[in-house]
């Protein structure tokens, strides 16, 4: 394994930042391709039209080298349109995709240091798994096939089915094919297109973790498409998360699930509550508003949207519930009383009715065994800086994307 | 066809790992109704068996004792044992036999040169236009394969435009100094397996789309994404593939092929007969009931041989 590692990290030191490597629009390809670059994906204002709709519509993504990024989205988003097109197996109707600094309009697949992963792995069933991984390999005419194909077997612990057919192995074992039989043409771009869809949720963790470890130690850029917002989360460095042919929001999973940005993040990302709000007062790097006569103060960087009329959100776990007139000094806080309450074994969800009849929901660890009843009269409080604020409507939004996901 | 059918019948038998497969699962706990079950599938078989006993297996015997009687329509026919008959067949129609193949061997090519793009392109790129070229395929049985037989007659006949056409292009020299044609279409071995190869089109096609039509496109992608052309793709992925529906196709053209006299009578010489026309004179015209069946039994075990070998060779088996 060593030795590829070392090849694909070598290619990794050579040109720096892949950003820098991208030529000014119009510089002319030869040019930009003469500095062989690494593994970054610079995309612009890419299109993808088919007849009146618009699949991909028009996102601008820049993908660093050696990174893990996932694009995450509903099903019929531009994800995987999105994926084809660096890929080369979809012609963009408008924009620009960049490969390591060089253009690579109208270059076929295997012109374009990418490989692909299929969704339903795409294994060759009538040969043998020696051969799959070996047809690029041969197909190029490089020598040492048989070095070569080992290796990448070894590298998922595989080597004892080299001889067997795809139909032969295990769902979990297939992928791992998948996976080396592209790798092993060294790609600076690994593309992966819902790779853990066909496979059970078990097996499903078991790959993400094994998926995250071979990226570790190729080192080379993996973009990864993905419905499941759990399993981005689990691998990526980066999520664009996707929605109607457009990016919603571009960030780390950390950013993406604290600082949401759009209705549709806040649904699609986890839980949310949204109640509507409005600004009243903005104090320097704080905005005070207004939701249901109760003051809320949230950090202006937050409020994604001018206002005066918005939404505030804060995930269910970040809320304190304590009893009825019982919160921290300077935490924003509003009332209500349990309608439910369901005991989860290591968290408790309550769902907490307001008097304007918004329900929130919240998640208490369970570190007493006090339990909360139905009926009871509480106070719902959070940290300003928890606070989140949205366009109005967003309430609705966010709904649908959490039935999506 | 009656081998054909036997062959198919085998090869199913094995892939479902015979007929008491899935009883084996239910385990020994299920005690009461296993005799029932276990019996089950035999008697689904019943239907076929017997159709197959009835109209296979009893014929055949019947060809068996026919071939071995001597005696004439007078006297009636009695079983002498008499294996001179074969013997005898074989020294006077050998030349219908290899032709038989060989008629029977080229049809069977250029049905598949000809199905192959043919099949290729409903299964691949007729997007909505797909059924109605499969229903297209399958028209001309709508008109009686003797009417079409003999309407081939008339497109190839010496006053007909395709002859017209190949003597004013010069083609029809190229063919005649070929040995291929003299000066006329019919009564030509090119006639003969052109009929053939027509007739039998149908036959060749289905089996090639059903395995084409199988095919995930996604593989030719993946061996599109890794570096493979157009021609390699092909060659390497969708070829092999669709291997079982050429080895379906070519046995279902073949064996008809091979046993058929109505193209050679209709479109051939009277001079170069095919091993069906022999037995049929045999039979109808001259009464010599053992040789017909001989004849009969002889072409059977050659085909069965033939095909077993190619079967063989082909290594379908071992796909997927």
């Amino acid at each position: 394994m060593s030795a590829v590692t070392g090849a694909v990290r070598g290619a990794v030191t050579g040109p720096g930042p892949a950003t820098a490597a991208v030529p000014a629009p119009g510089a002319g390809r030869r040019v930009a391709a003469a500095p062989d670059g690494g593994g970054g994906v610079e995309i612009r204002g890419l299109v993808k039209a088919f007849g009146a709709t618009r699949a991909v519509d028009g996102i601008d993504i820049s993908v660093p080298e050696g990174s893990f990024f996932a694009l995450l989205g509903p099903s019929g988003c531009g994800k995987t349109t999105t994926l084809r097109m660096v890929a080369g197996l979809e012609e963009p109707t408008a924009g620009a995709i960049h490969i390591g600094g060089r253009d690579v309009a109208g270059t076929r697949p295997y012109q374009r240091p990418t490989n692909t992963v299929f969704q339903n792995y795409a294994l060759f069933p009538h040969m043998t798994i020696f051969e799959n991984v070996a047809f690029g390999l041969r197909r190029r005419k490089v020598g040492d096939v048989r070095r070569q194909v080992m290796e990448m077997l070894e590298l998922v612990e595989l080597t004892h089915l080299a001889q067997r057919k795809p139909a032969q192995l295990s769902g979990g074992q297939q992928q791992r094919i998948a996976v080396v039989r592209a790798l092993v043409n060294r790609p600076k771009v690994l593309l992966l297109d819902e790779p853990l869809g066909a496979l059970d949720l078990k097996l499903r963790r078991q790959m993400q973790l094994e998926l995250k470890r071979i990226q570790t130690e190729v080192g080379i850029t993996f973009i990864h498409v993905t419905h499941d917002q759990e399993e981005a989360m689990t691998m990526a460095d980066t999520i664009a998360v996707m929605n109607l042919g457009r990016v919603e929001q571009l960030g780390a999973p950390v950013e993406l699930y604290e600082n949401p940005r759009t209705a549709f993040v806040a649904g699609f990302l986890g839980q949310s509550n949204l109640l509507a709000a409005r600004v009243v007062a903005r104090h320097g790097d704080v905005v005070e508003l207004s939701a249901e006569g109760n003051r809320i103060l949230m950090p202006a960087a937050r409020l994604s949207v001018p206002g005066p009329d918005v939404e505030v959100g804060v995930r269910p776990e970040k809320v304190h519930l304590g009893d009825l007139g019982v919160a921290e000094e300077g935490w924003n806080r509003i009332d209500g009383t349990v309608v439910d309450a369901s005991f989860i074994g290591v968290s408790t969800q309550y769902l907490v009715r307001t008097r304007q009849d918004e329900e929130l929901t919240v998640f208490t660890q369970n570190l007493s065994t006090h339990l909360r009843r139905v009926g009871e009269q509480v106070t719902l409080s959070w940290r300003p800086e928890h606070t989140f604020g949205l366009e109005t409507g967003a309430w609705e939004r966010a709904t649908a994307a959490e039935t999506a996901s | 066809m009656s081998v054909a059918a036997a062959g198919v019948g085998i090869s199913s038998v094995e892939r479902t790992g015979g007929p008491d497969g899935p009883v084996r699962g239910a385990g020994p706990d299920s005690a009461g109704p296993v005799g029932s079950r276990r019996l089950t599938p035999y008697f689904l078989l019943l239907p076929a068996l017997l159709a197959l006993v009835v109209f296979y297996v009893l014929p055949t015997l019947t060809l068996a004792s026919t071939s071995l009687q001597t005696g004439d329509l007078q006297q009636g026919y009695s079983i002498t044992w008499h294996w001179a008959t074969y013997g005898d067949v074989l020294t006077q129609y050998w030349p219908q036999f290899l032709r038989s193949f060989a008629y029977a061997a080229a049809a069977t090519l250029f049905a598949l040169l000809i199905a192959y793009p043919l099949a290729y392109t409903i299964a691949r790129r007729a997007g909505r236009w797909r059924n109605v070229l499969l229903a297209l395929v399958v028209a001309p049985f709508f008109t009686s394969f003797l009417i079409r037989t003999l309407a081939w007659r008339q497109i190839l006949a010496d006053q007909g435009w395709v002859v017209s056409i190949m003597k004013s292009t010069g083609l029809m020299s190229v063919t005649d100094w070929l040995g291929l044609t003299s000066g006329r279409l019919l009564a030509t071995p090119v006639a003969v397996v052109l009929g053939l190869t027509y007739n039998f089109l149908p036959f060749m096609t289905l089996p090639l789309y059903t395995s084409l039509e199988k095919i995930d496109p996604a593989l030719l992608q993946a061996s599109g994404d890794l570096y493979a052309n157009a021609w390699q793709g092909f060659w390497r992925v969708t070829w092999p593939l669709s291997l079982p529906g050429v080895v379906g196709g070519t046995l279902l053209t073949f064996i008809p092929a091979a046993g058929d006299f109505v193209n050679q009578q209709f479109l051939g010489s009277v001079s170069e007969t095919m091993t069906g026309n022999v037995i049929d004179s045999l039979a109808l015209t001259q009464r010599d009931y053992p040789s017909a069946a001989a004849m009969s039994l002889v072409l059977m075990v050659a085909i069965v041989v033939l095909v077993t070998v190619y079967v063989r060779r082909s290594g379908t088996d071992e796909l997927v």
